[in-house]
């Protein structure tokens, strides 16, 4: 079947989304990923696999957290990376996104990131990039942020290498959550055998169940003898009003308390993919419990980053080979 | 003028003409069929050997754009496109700019589509004023300037307290309401199928609920207040069954369906295909089964072209944010011959669908051939294949779901009250 992030060859050539990525690719993006955690702890911290190239950061919906690791994985391969925040310029002038696109290519930009608040806006930049552009979805609208759900399957892998044998559980907001996409995708491709979303019904997409999740709208059940579970984000805005009528009520029901999670395994992970809401979606002692790998995510973030910046610019399956000690 | 189409075979579905007839033509008019009327001498012969003669196509939805949206398509260009497409009877939506709420830009519309003679342009006025749902229009000065209907296009009155009164000032006079049925709250930025498709999309969906919760509704204002209804580009099964209860219990009720929709769903969205953000959504493949079932059973009633030429920057956008619609007039026929052929129905159901049902709707005279009839007439090839591309349309809008794929079926001769405006 055609898929506009592969070439001819079966090769990444844009990451988009995860949905349709065979393992192969998933599991080659986290081993090369391996190799790159390893640099951020030497003097040293770059690697010149990315050295001559421009990494494009186009951000049309504002971002502080992803935009920064992106630029940090990309510094840290030596590339050279500029910043765009479109949201305060150019298409407040009524500049198009192609318009904004077609700009930077006369720059000769190499790879672009991009983020954008409708879903599909990276498949649409991706349509109409000259071949040598590589484009990275760092998040369209609901619909998926790749490089997130590769490395929170990065740090489950890292905590619970038996994939083959896991459950795991999402909490929260899935109907808004590109992010809740990409780890069901990302999950179930890997081979996890229970991927369980536990939300009350406001808060789920139709038909969520035909990607491959079992569906829960209770704590206690849901939670009950998995190994991680994962947080979602609640926005604000979404706290009061037809959604859910209180933060405090949603926080009873399916925040995440020290008491809840004594439903999961005792040796259970929990992971939040940030910023958190504490004391709405999680209780801070969860957050910054032992169970907690919500830090340790932040890091393996950039160096899942640099991984597929590195293989979406070199073909590169490893990046040991010049990233040194890993 | 006088024509003489001979060789062709005559599919007349009001008429129950279906056999090889020879058609004949003088001011205007047919003056006859099978037989020569006594004395007549054709100035013209066509030759429509291997060919459908077809009374010329009524389509219930096009839009042409003007007033207000030029740059999108003319009134010349669509109505082109119309002749290219066969069809020589349309019925146009008052969402244009300004609304068509007014006898003046009704009157100003019909005078500048005669003008152009290439088709019959019908409008449906503004059921309410800015068609924001709240104050009624002057319906009779409307019907009286050249509309033959009244419609909200792609709004929905909110306030059932207006659309109950709407539908008895209509029933009144003995106006059809057309409406395409749709829960505002429900569909709310919505652009696609509340399903599989758009949870995995990311896309914000409009449930099968919003049409059936709204045509529920219509249903029983237009049972209480006897009104005529019609039910726009219907796009749920459910929508299909609560139409054929009611036309059992002999609510005054029609239907159509869109080309496209008799043929698309959410799956043709692919990759975020902008060409298929439609109003209504595509739906599911269950949806579509029971729109292609509901046609054939007679549920629903017509085959419309929904065209809406759409410039190629407003698609040239993200999904979500790109224009809905379609260039349709040219797609009619070899959409509604595809339909047909995928449910082995035959050639004359088809083209009732698109001639002498959408006519009776309209309540105008065309969409058959009996002698004295206008003679708007499309001659087609039901075999001949062509490829959709953008050099290929008449219509300014080249947005289509079907570029790039091969239709089968291409008029040949399109005539308009006797005389021939497009030829291929």
């Amino acid at each position: 079947m055609y898929n506009p992030q592969l070439d001819a060859d079966g090769k990444l050539k844009h990451l988009l989304t995860i949905e349709g990525l065979p393992k192969k690719i998933l599991t080659q993006i986290l081993d090369t990923a391996e190799t790159f955690v390893g640099v951020a702890e030497r003097d040293i911290k770059k690697v010149p696999l990315l050295r001559g190239k421009t990494v494009c950061n186009i951000f049309f919906e504002n971002s502080t957290r992803t935009r920064t690791t992106f630029e940090i994985a990309a510094k840290r391969l030596s590339a050279d990376v500029i910043n765009l925040n479109v949201g305060t310029s150019s298409q407040s002038k009524g500049e198009t996104i192609l318009d904004t696109v077609d700009n930077l290519i006369a720059m000769h930009a190499d790879m672009f990131v991009v983020r954008h608040g409708q879903s599909g806006a990276a498949h649409f930049i991706a349509q109409h990039v000259p071949d040598n552009i590589s484009v990275i979805n760092a998040g369209d609208g609901r619909h998926a942020h790749p490089t997130q759900g590769l490395l929170d399957v990065f740090t489950v892998r890292r905590y619970k290498p038996e994939m083959h044998n896991l459950r795991v559980a999402l909490v929260g907001d899935v109907l808004h959550s590109r992010v809740a996409r990409s780890e069901i995708h990302a999950l179930t491709t890997l081979g996890v055998p229970e991927v369980r979303v536990i939300a009350p019904k406001t808060l789920l997409p139709a038909g969520v169940e035909k990607l491959g999740v079992q569906v829960f709208h209770d704590m206690k059940a849901g939670l009950r003898d998995v190994d991680v579970i994962m947080m979602l984000r609640l926005q604000n805005e979404r706290m009061s009003g037809a959604l859910l009528p209180s933060a405090q009520e949603y926080f009873k029901t399916f925040g995440l308390t020290q008491e809840k999670l004594e439903f999961a395994k005792p040796d259970a992970i929990v992971m939040h993919p940030g910023p958190m809401n504490r004391g709405v979606e999680i209780d801070s002692s969860v957050a910054d419990g032992h169970q907690s790998v919500i830090l340790p995510q932040v890091t393996f973030g950039i160096a899942v980053r640099m991984a597929v910046m590195a293989i979406l610019a070199g073909g590169q399956s490893s990046g040991g080979s010049t990233g040194g000690s890993a | 003028m006088k024509i003489h189409i001979k060789n062709g075979h005559l599919i007349d579905p009001k008429n129950n003409i279906d056999a090889k007839q020879d058609v004949y033509i003088a001011a205007g008019k047919v003056a006859g069929i099978g037989n020569a009327p006594d004395g007549f001498v054709a100035n013209q012969t066509i030759d429509a050997a291997g060919l459908i003669v077809a009374p010329g196509f009524v389509d219930l939805s096009a839009r042409l754009r003007e007033p207000g949206s030029e740059y999108k398509a003319t009134l010349r260009s669509e109505l082109q496109a119309a002749a290219a497409g066969g069809v020589t009877s349309l019925a146009c939506p008052p969402d244009t700019d300004p609304v068509l709420d007014e006898p003046g830009l009704v009157e100003m519309l019909k005078h500048r589509a005669k003008q152009l003679n290439l088709a019959h342009v019908y409008p449906l006025g503004a059921l309410t004023r800015q068609l924001a749902g709240k104050l009624l229009t002057e319906m009779c000065e409307l019907t009286e300037a050249g509309c033959v209907g009244f419609s909200q296009a792609d709004t929905s009155i909110t306030d059932t307290q207006v659309l109950w009164r709407a539908f008895e000032y209509a029933a009144t006079f003995g106006y059809t309401i057309f409406l395409r049925a749709e829960d505002h709250y429900l569909a709310q930025n919505g652009v696609a199928h509340d399903g599989e498709i758009a949870s995995r999309l990311g896309l914000k969906g409009i449930p099968a609920a919003a049409e059936s919760l709204a045509i529920a509704s219509i249903l029983r204002i237009a049972h209480e207040t006897k009104t005529r209804v019609h039910l726009c580009r219907l796009s749920t099964a459910e929508g299909v069954d609560l139409l054929r209860q009611a036309k059992k219990q002999g609510i005054q009720v029609t239907a159509d369906v869109s080309a496209q929709h008799c043929h698309l769903t959410d799956h043709d969205i692919g990759f975020f295909n902008a060409h298929a953000n439609l109003k209504p959504p595509l739906r599911s493949s269950r949806d579509k089964n029971a729109l292609c079932q509901g046609l054939k059973d007679g549920t629903i009633d017509a085959i419309c072209s929904d065209h809406t030429p759409v410039d190629d920057d407003a698609k040239l956008l993200p999904f979500a944010e790109a224009e809905a619609g379609a260039t349709g007039l040219e797609l009619l026929l070899p959409l509604t011959l595809k339909w047909a052929a995928d449910q082995k129905t035959s050639l004359s159901e088809a083209v009732a669908k698109i001639t002498c049902h959408p006519a009776s709707i309209l309540g105008i005279a065309s969409g058959h051939l009996g002698v004295n009839a206008d003679a708007d007439i499309a001659i087609f090839n039901p075999q001949q294949e062509w490829k959709v591309s953008a050099s290929q349309l008449k219509s300014q809008g080249k947005n289509t779901p079907f570029l790039g794929l091969t239709m089968l079926g291409k008029v040949r001769y399109t005539l308009l009250h006797g005389q021939v405006t497009y030829q291929a």
